[in-house]
Protein backbone atom coordinates (compact mmCIF):
# COMPACT_ATOMS: atom_id res chain seq x y z
CA UNK A 1 0.00 0.00 0.00
CA UNK A 2 2.12 3.62 -1.04
CA UNK A 3 2.51 5.60 1.95
CA UNK A 4 0.78 9.41 2.50
CA UNK A 5 2.33 11.87 3.76
CA UNK A 6 0.26 15.21 4.65
CA UNK A 7 1.14 18.81 4.90
CA UNK A 8 -1.27 21.78 6.19
CA UNK A 9 -1.31 24.38 3.15
CA UNK A 10 -0.33 27.87 3.56
CA UNK A 11 -3.31 29.30 1.63
CA UNK A 12 -5.45 28.72 4.62
CA UNK A 13 -6.19 30.54 7.95
CA UNK A 14 -6.80 28.30 10.86
CA UNK A 15 -7.48 29.41 15.04
CA UNK A 16 -8.28 27.54 17.84
CA UNK A 17 -11.33 29.59 19.03
CA UNK A 18 -13.77 28.48 22.14
CA UNK A 19 -11.72 24.69 22.05
CA UNK A 20 -12.48 24.28 18.18
CA UNK A 21 -10.15 24.37 15.33
CA UNK A 22 -11.62 26.39 12.49
CA UNK A 23 -9.79 26.78 9.06
CA UNK A 24 -11.25 28.67 6.37
CA UNK A 25 -9.64 27.92 2.81
CA UNK A 26 -8.26 31.42 1.21
CA UNK A 27 -9.12 29.74 -2.16
CA UNK A 28 -12.71 29.48 -2.38
CA UNK A 29 -13.47 30.51 1.28
CA UNK A 30 -14.95 27.28 2.36
CA UNK A 31 -15.58 27.10 6.12
CA UNK A 32 -14.38 23.71 8.07
CA UNK A 33 -14.71 23.23 12.06
CA UNK A 34 -12.81 20.11 13.01
CA UNK A 35 -13.78 17.86 15.97
CA UNK A 36 -10.95 16.36 18.27
CA UNK A 37 -9.70 13.88 16.16
CA UNK A 38 -9.42 16.20 12.67
CA UNK A 39 -7.65 18.99 14.73
CA UNK A 40 -5.03 15.91 16.31
CA UNK A 41 -4.32 15.19 12.63
CA UNK A 42 -4.62 18.35 10.89
CA UNK A 43 -1.69 19.46 13.71
CA UNK A 44 0.37 16.43 13.16
CA UNK A 45 0.35 17.09 9.31
CA UNK A 46 3.65 17.82 9.51
CA UNK A 47 4.73 17.06 6.01
CA UNK A 48 6.97 14.65 7.13
CA UNK A 49 5.00 12.12 9.35
CA UNK A 50 3.32 9.13 7.18
CA UNK A 51 -0.53 9.62 7.80
CA UNK A 52 -0.65 5.63 8.79
CA UNK A 53 1.65 6.81 11.93
CA UNK A 54 -0.25 10.02 12.83
CA UNK A 55 -2.98 7.51 13.02
CA UNK A 56 -1.46 4.69 14.43
CA UNK A 57 0.03 7.56 17.07
CA UNK A 58 -2.36 9.49 17.70
CA UNK A 59 -5.64 8.49 16.58
CA UNK A 60 -5.49 4.85 17.65
CA UNK A 61 -3.53 5.73 21.43
CA UNK A 62 -5.20 8.90 22.20
CA UNK A 63 -8.58 8.70 21.61
CA UNK A 64 -8.74 4.74 21.60
CA UNK A 65 -10.32 4.42 18.34
CA UNK A 66 -10.01 0.72 16.27
CA UNK A 67 -7.53 0.98 13.81
CA UNK A 68 -9.68 0.20 11.09
CA UNK A 69 -12.01 2.58 11.80
CA UNK A 70 -9.77 5.32 12.69
CA UNK A 71 -7.71 4.63 9.47
CA UNK A 72 -11.14 4.92 6.93
CA UNK A 73 -12.03 7.82 8.33
CA UNK A 74 -8.65 9.93 8.54
CA UNK A 75 -8.39 9.00 4.67
CA UNK A 76 -12.19 10.26 4.68
CA UNK A 77 -11.13 13.47 6.53
CA UNK A 78 -7.47 14.29 4.31
CA UNK A 79 -9.57 13.56 0.96
CA UNK A 80 -12.28 16.12 1.99
CA UNK A 81 -9.68 18.94 2.89
CA UNK A 82 -7.37 18.02 -0.14
CA UNK A 83 -10.27 18.77 -2.38
CA UNK A 84 -10.32 21.95 -1.00
CA UNK A 85 -6.37 22.39 -1.05
CA UNK A 86 -6.65 22.95 2.81
CA UNK A 87 -4.27 19.75 2.78
CA UNK A 88 -1.52 18.94 0.31
CA UNK A 89 -0.99 15.12 -0.11
CA UNK A 90 2.11 13.19 -1.42
CA UNK A 91 2.99 9.77 -1.39
CA UNK A 92 6.48 11.08 -0.49
CA UNK A 93 8.02 13.17 2.34
CA UNK A 94 7.68 16.99 1.17
CA UNK A 95 10.87 18.17 0.92
CA UNK A 96 10.11 21.53 2.46
CA UNK A 97 6.47 21.39 4.13
CA UNK A 98 4.68 24.45 3.14
CA UNK A 99 3.25 24.02 6.48
CA UNK A 100 0.56 26.76 7.99
CA UNK A 101 0.98 27.37 11.67
CA UNK A 102 -1.59 24.66 13.57
CA UNK B 1 -8.64 73.51 -18.01
CA UNK B 2 -11.40 72.51 -16.13
CA UNK B 3 -11.95 73.47 -12.56
CA UNK B 4 -12.26 70.10 -9.85
CA UNK B 5 -15.07 70.05 -7.85
CA UNK B 6 -14.02 68.03 -4.48
CA UNK B 7 -16.21 66.67 -1.55
CA UNK B 8 -14.84 64.39 1.41
CA UNK B 9 -16.99 61.65 2.54
CA UNK B 10 -16.32 60.77 5.73
CA UNK B 11 -17.52 57.42 6.95
CA UNK B 12 -16.17 56.04 10.00
CA UNK B 13 -13.91 57.94 10.62
CA UNK B 14 -11.82 57.65 7.01
CA UNK B 15 -12.63 60.73 5.07
CA UNK B 16 -12.24 60.29 1.70
CA UNK B 17 -11.66 62.71 -1.05
CA UNK B 18 -13.87 62.60 -4.05
CA UNK B 19 -12.54 64.97 -7.23
CA UNK B 20 -14.79 65.74 -10.43
CA UNK B 21 -14.75 67.61 -13.04
CA UNK B 22 -18.48 68.17 -13.02
CA UNK B 23 -19.97 70.55 -11.00
CA UNK B 24 -24.13 69.18 -10.71
CA UNK B 25 -22.48 65.72 -9.64
CA UNK B 26 -20.63 67.16 -7.05
CA UNK B 27 -23.96 68.35 -5.62
CA UNK B 28 -24.96 64.79 -6.65
CA UNK B 29 -22.58 63.66 -3.98
CA UNK B 30 -23.22 66.46 -1.71
CA UNK B 31 -26.60 65.16 -1.45
CA UNK B 32 -26.31 62.03 -1.67
CA UNK B 33 -23.83 61.81 1.64
CA UNK B 34 -25.59 64.56 3.33
CA UNK B 35 -24.50 64.02 7.12
CA UNK B 36 -21.16 62.27 6.02
CA UNK B 37 -19.58 65.18 4.65
CA UNK B 38 -16.71 66.52 5.91
CA UNK B 39 -14.72 69.72 5.04
CA UNK B 40 -12.16 69.99 8.72
CA UNK B 41 -10.55 66.43 8.41
CA UNK B 42 -7.46 65.51 5.82
CA UNK B 43 -8.74 62.63 3.94
CA UNK B 44 -6.19 60.03 3.73
CA UNK B 45 -7.43 58.76 0.20
CA UNK B 46 -8.37 60.41 -2.70
CA UNK B 47 -10.45 59.60 -6.02
CA UNK B 48 -10.50 61.48 -9.32
CA UNK B 49 -14.03 60.47 -10.73
CA UNK B 50 -14.08 60.29 -14.67
CA UNK B 51 -17.68 60.57 -15.34
CA UNK B 52 -18.66 58.75 -19.21
CA UNK B 53 -21.62 58.51 -21.02
CA UNK B 54 -23.79 55.47 -20.22
CA UNK B 55 -22.75 52.91 -23.11
CA UNK B 56 -23.90 49.05 -23.60
CA UNK B 57 -20.00 48.70 -22.43
CA UNK B 58 -21.53 50.02 -19.03
CA UNK B 59 -24.53 48.84 -18.22
CA UNK B 60 -23.79 44.83 -18.67
CA UNK B 61 -24.47 43.06 -15.77
CA UNK B 62 -20.37 41.74 -15.18
CA UNK B 63 -20.41 40.56 -11.10
CA UNK B 64 -17.75 42.52 -9.27
CA UNK B 65 -14.37 41.91 -9.44
CA UNK B 66 -11.85 42.98 -7.16
CA UNK B 67 -7.99 41.94 -7.81
CA UNK B 68 -4.81 43.32 -6.47
CA UNK B 69 -1.67 43.90 -9.33
CA UNK B 70 1.16 45.44 -8.66
CA UNK B 71 0.80 47.15 -5.58
CA UNK B 72 -2.89 48.44 -6.76
CA UNK B 73 -6.66 47.74 -5.81
CA UNK B 74 -8.51 47.21 -9.41
CA UNK B 75 -12.21 47.21 -8.91
CA UNK B 76 -14.49 46.70 -11.79
CA UNK B 77 -18.37 45.72 -12.52
CA UNK B 78 -20.59 46.16 -15.25
CA UNK B 79 -21.02 49.70 -14.16
CA UNK B 80 -17.38 51.12 -13.20
CA UNK B 81 -13.83 50.88 -13.39
CA UNK B 82 -11.90 51.94 -10.40
CA UNK B 83 -8.15 51.67 -9.57
CA UNK B 84 -6.87 52.19 -5.97
CA UNK B 85 -3.22 52.35 -4.93
CA UNK B 86 -3.43 52.13 -1.15
CA UNK B 87 -0.05 53.23 -0.66
CA UNK B 88 -0.30 56.30 -2.33
CA UNK B 89 -3.77 57.30 -1.18
CA UNK B 90 -4.89 57.59 -4.76
CA UNK B 91 -7.39 55.84 -6.92
CA UNK B 92 -9.69 56.93 -9.83
CA UNK B 93 -12.87 55.68 -10.71
CA UNK B 94 -14.59 55.45 -14.03
CA UNK B 95 -18.60 55.07 -14.07
CA UNK B 96 -21.38 57.49 -15.63
CA UNK B 97 -23.31 59.98 -13.36
CA UNK B 98 -25.40 57.97 -11.32
CA UNK B 99 -24.83 57.12 -7.17
CA UNK B 100 -24.90 53.53 -7.35
CA UNK B 101 -21.89 52.97 -8.41
CA UNK B 102 -19.23 55.33 -6.40
CA UNK B 103 -21.57 54.30 -3.69
CA UNK B 104 -19.91 50.26 -4.25
CA UNK B 105 -16.75 51.98 -5.08
CA UNK B 106 -16.98 53.31 -1.39
CA UNK B 107 -18.34 50.15 0.33
CA UNK B 108 -15.64 47.83 -1.48
CA UNK B 109 -12.21 50.50 -0.78
CA UNK B 110 -13.68 50.88 2.82
CA UNK B 111 -13.77 46.82 3.41
CA UNK B 112 -10.21 47.03 2.03
CA UNK B 113 -9.19 49.52 4.20
CA UNK B 114 -11.14 48.04 7.19
CA UNK B 115 -9.46 44.34 6.63
CA UNK B 116 -5.78 45.67 7.14
CA UNK B 117 -6.91 46.81 10.76
CA UNK B 118 -8.69 44.32 12.21
CA UNK B 119 -12.69 45.81 11.28
CA UNK B 120 -15.42 44.66 8.52
CA UNK B 121 -18.22 46.02 6.56
CA UNK B 122 -21.45 43.37 7.68
CA UNK B 123 -24.71 42.96 6.45
CA UNK B 124 -26.58 44.22 9.68
CA UNK B 125 -28.18 46.78 11.29
CA UNK B 126 -27.16 48.65 13.82
CA UNK B 127 -28.18 51.04 16.87
CA UNK B 128 -26.94 52.95 19.54
CA UNK B 129 -28.74 52.46 22.77
CA UNK B 130 -27.60 54.10 26.05
CA UNK B 131 -24.31 54.70 24.86
CA UNK B 132 -23.64 51.28 23.70
CA UNK B 133 -23.64 50.12 19.89
CA UNK B 134 -26.25 47.10 18.66
CA UNK B 135 -25.61 44.94 15.72
CA UNK B 136 -28.26 42.60 14.01
CA UNK B 137 -27.24 40.41 11.30
CA UNK B 138 -28.28 38.82 8.66
CA UNK B 139 -29.14 38.43 5.03
CA UNK B 140 -32.25 39.61 3.21
CA UNK B 141 -35.49 38.85 4.86
CA UNK B 142 -33.65 38.02 7.95
CA UNK B 143 -35.46 41.62 9.84
CA UNK B 144 -32.53 44.03 9.49
CA UNK B 145 -35.16 46.30 8.35
CA UNK B 146 -37.86 45.06 10.75
CA UNK B 147 -35.61 45.69 13.79
CA UNK B 148 -34.80 48.75 12.21
CA UNK B 149 -38.27 50.16 11.75
CA UNK B 150 -39.60 48.97 15.32
CA UNK B 151 -36.32 50.86 17.17
CA UNK B 152 -37.59 52.51 19.82
CA UNK B 153 -37.43 57.00 19.71
CA UNK B 154 -34.18 56.44 22.49
CA UNK B 155 -32.32 54.09 19.46
CA UNK B 156 -29.75 56.21 17.50
CA UNK B 157 -29.91 54.26 13.95
CA UNK B 158 -26.29 53.80 12.53
CA UNK B 159 -27.55 52.25 9.44
CA UNK B 160 -30.69 49.19 8.79
CA UNK B 161 -28.54 47.80 6.11
CA UNK B 162 -24.66 47.73 6.05
CA UNK B 163 -22.43 47.76 9.50
CA UNK B 164 -19.20 49.72 9.84
CA UNK B 165 -17.22 48.19 12.71
CA UNK B 166 -13.92 49.52 13.26
CA UNK B 167 -11.37 47.81 15.32
CA UNK B 168 -9.08 50.37 18.02
CA UNK B 169 -6.89 48.29 20.34
CA UNK B 170 -9.28 45.54 21.81
CA UNK B 171 -12.06 48.22 21.15
CA UNK B 172 -14.55 47.54 18.45
CA UNK B 173 -16.96 50.50 17.71
CA UNK B 174 -19.82 50.66 15.11
CA UNK B 175 -20.22 53.38 13.36
CA UNK B 176 -23.05 54.95 11.34
CA UNK B 177 -23.26 54.50 7.23
CA UNK B 178 -25.09 56.32 4.55
CA UNK B 179 -25.83 52.91 3.03
CA UNK B 180 -29.29 52.34 3.43
CA UNK B 181 -31.71 49.81 2.68
CA UNK B 182 -35.33 49.13 2.63
CA UNK B 183 -35.64 51.56 5.11
CA UNK B 184 -34.60 54.50 2.88
CA UNK B 185 -33.14 56.40 5.94
CA UNK B 186 -29.39 57.22 5.82
CA UNK B 187 -27.87 56.33 9.33
CA UNK B 188 -27.02 58.73 11.88
CA UNK B 189 -22.93 59.17 11.38
CA UNK B 190 -21.98 58.53 15.14
CA UNK B 191 -20.74 55.94 17.07
CA UNK B 192 -20.37 53.57 20.09
CA UNK B 193 -18.91 50.87 20.85
CA UNK B 194 -19.65 47.23 19.87
CA UNK B 195 -21.90 45.53 23.21
CA UNK B 196 -23.46 42.95 21.11
CA UNK B 197 -24.02 41.17 17.73
CA UNK B 198 -27.29 40.06 17.24
CA UNK B 199 -27.82 37.32 14.47
CA UNK B 200 -31.51 37.70 13.33
CA UNK B 201 -34.12 35.07 13.18
CA UNK B 202 -37.85 35.60 13.35
CA UNK B 203 -40.31 33.01 15.47
CA UNK B 204 -43.20 33.16 17.58
CA UNK B 205 -41.45 34.00 20.56
CA UNK B 206 -38.70 36.87 21.43
CA UNK B 207 -35.68 35.09 23.02
CA UNK B 208 -31.57 35.23 23.24
CA UNK B 209 -30.11 32.44 22.50
CA UNK B 210 -25.95 31.70 22.81
CA UNK B 211 -24.02 30.31 19.81
CA UNK B 212 -20.92 28.16 20.07
CA UNK B 213 -17.37 30.05 19.12
CA UNK B 214 -17.38 28.35 15.45
CA UNK B 215 -21.25 28.94 14.67
CA UNK B 216 -20.67 32.44 15.57
CA UNK B 217 -17.46 32.85 13.46
CA UNK B 218 -19.60 30.77 10.66
CA UNK B 219 -22.54 33.06 11.02
CA UNK B 220 -20.13 36.07 10.88
CA UNK B 221 -18.13 35.23 7.66
CA UNK B 222 -21.61 34.65 5.86
CA UNK B 223 -22.26 38.33 6.77
CA UNK B 224 -18.95 40.16 6.27
CA UNK B 225 -18.82 42.07 2.93
CA UNK B 226 -16.13 40.83 1.32
CA UNK B 227 -15.08 41.16 -2.63
CA UNK B 228 -11.68 40.52 -3.22
CA UNK B 229 -10.01 36.98 -4.35
CA UNK B 230 -6.74 37.80 -2.75
CA UNK B 231 -5.49 34.56 -0.65
CA UNK B 232 -3.94 37.20 2.35
CA UNK B 233 -7.02 39.31 2.40
CA UNK B 234 -9.05 36.56 3.19
CA UNK B 235 -6.68 35.58 5.97
CA UNK B 236 -7.13 38.87 7.15
CA UNK B 237 -11.00 38.81 7.23
CA UNK B 238 -11.07 35.68 8.49
CA UNK B 239 -8.67 36.46 11.60
CA UNK B 240 -10.72 39.64 12.39
CA UNK B 241 -14.19 37.46 12.36
CA UNK B 242 -12.14 35.21 15.24
CA UNK B 243 -10.63 38.07 16.87
CA UNK B 244 -14.46 39.76 17.19
CA UNK B 245 -15.79 36.55 18.09
CA UNK B 246 -13.33 36.50 20.96
CA UNK B 247 -14.18 39.62 22.20
CA UNK B 248 -17.97 40.66 21.61
CA UNK B 249 -20.70 38.40 22.88
CA UNK B 250 -22.80 37.16 19.74
CA UNK B 251 -26.32 35.72 20.35
CA UNK B 252 -29.19 34.24 18.46
CA UNK B 253 -31.88 36.55 18.67
CA UNK B 254 -35.42 35.53 17.97
CA UNK B 255 -38.07 38.06 17.80
CA UNK B 256 -41.51 38.58 16.80
CA UNK B 257 -42.30 41.66 14.88
CA UNK B 258 -43.69 44.33 17.40
CA UNK B 259 -41.73 46.47 19.56
CA UNK B 260 -41.18 44.22 22.59
CA UNK B 261 -38.28 42.88 21.16
CA UNK B 262 -36.31 45.92 22.12
CA UNK B 263 -37.32 45.02 25.42
CA UNK B 264 -34.20 42.35 25.50
CA UNK B 265 -31.75 45.29 24.42
CA UNK B 266 -30.70 47.47 26.83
Amino acid sequence: MTEKYIARSTAIAARMLGGEMMIMSAVDSTFFTLNQVATAIWQAADGRTPLAEIVARIVCEEFDVEPEVARRDAEQFVDELAQHGILLVSDRPFENPPVEAA
Amino acid sequence: MSRSHEIAVDIGGMPILLRTQDSSFRQLLARRYAGFVDSSSSPRFAFDIDLVTPSPEMESDEEVHVEMQDGQWHLRRGDFRARWDPRAGQGSIRQSANPYSIDSVLRIVHTLILAQEGGFLLHAASAIRHGRAFLFSGMSGAGKTTISRLAPPDATLLTDEVSYVRRTGDEYRACGTPFAGELARVGENRSAPVDTLFLLAQGPENKIEPLSAAEAVRCLLRNILFFAEDVELVKLVFRAACEFVDRVPVRRLTFVPDQRVWDLIQ
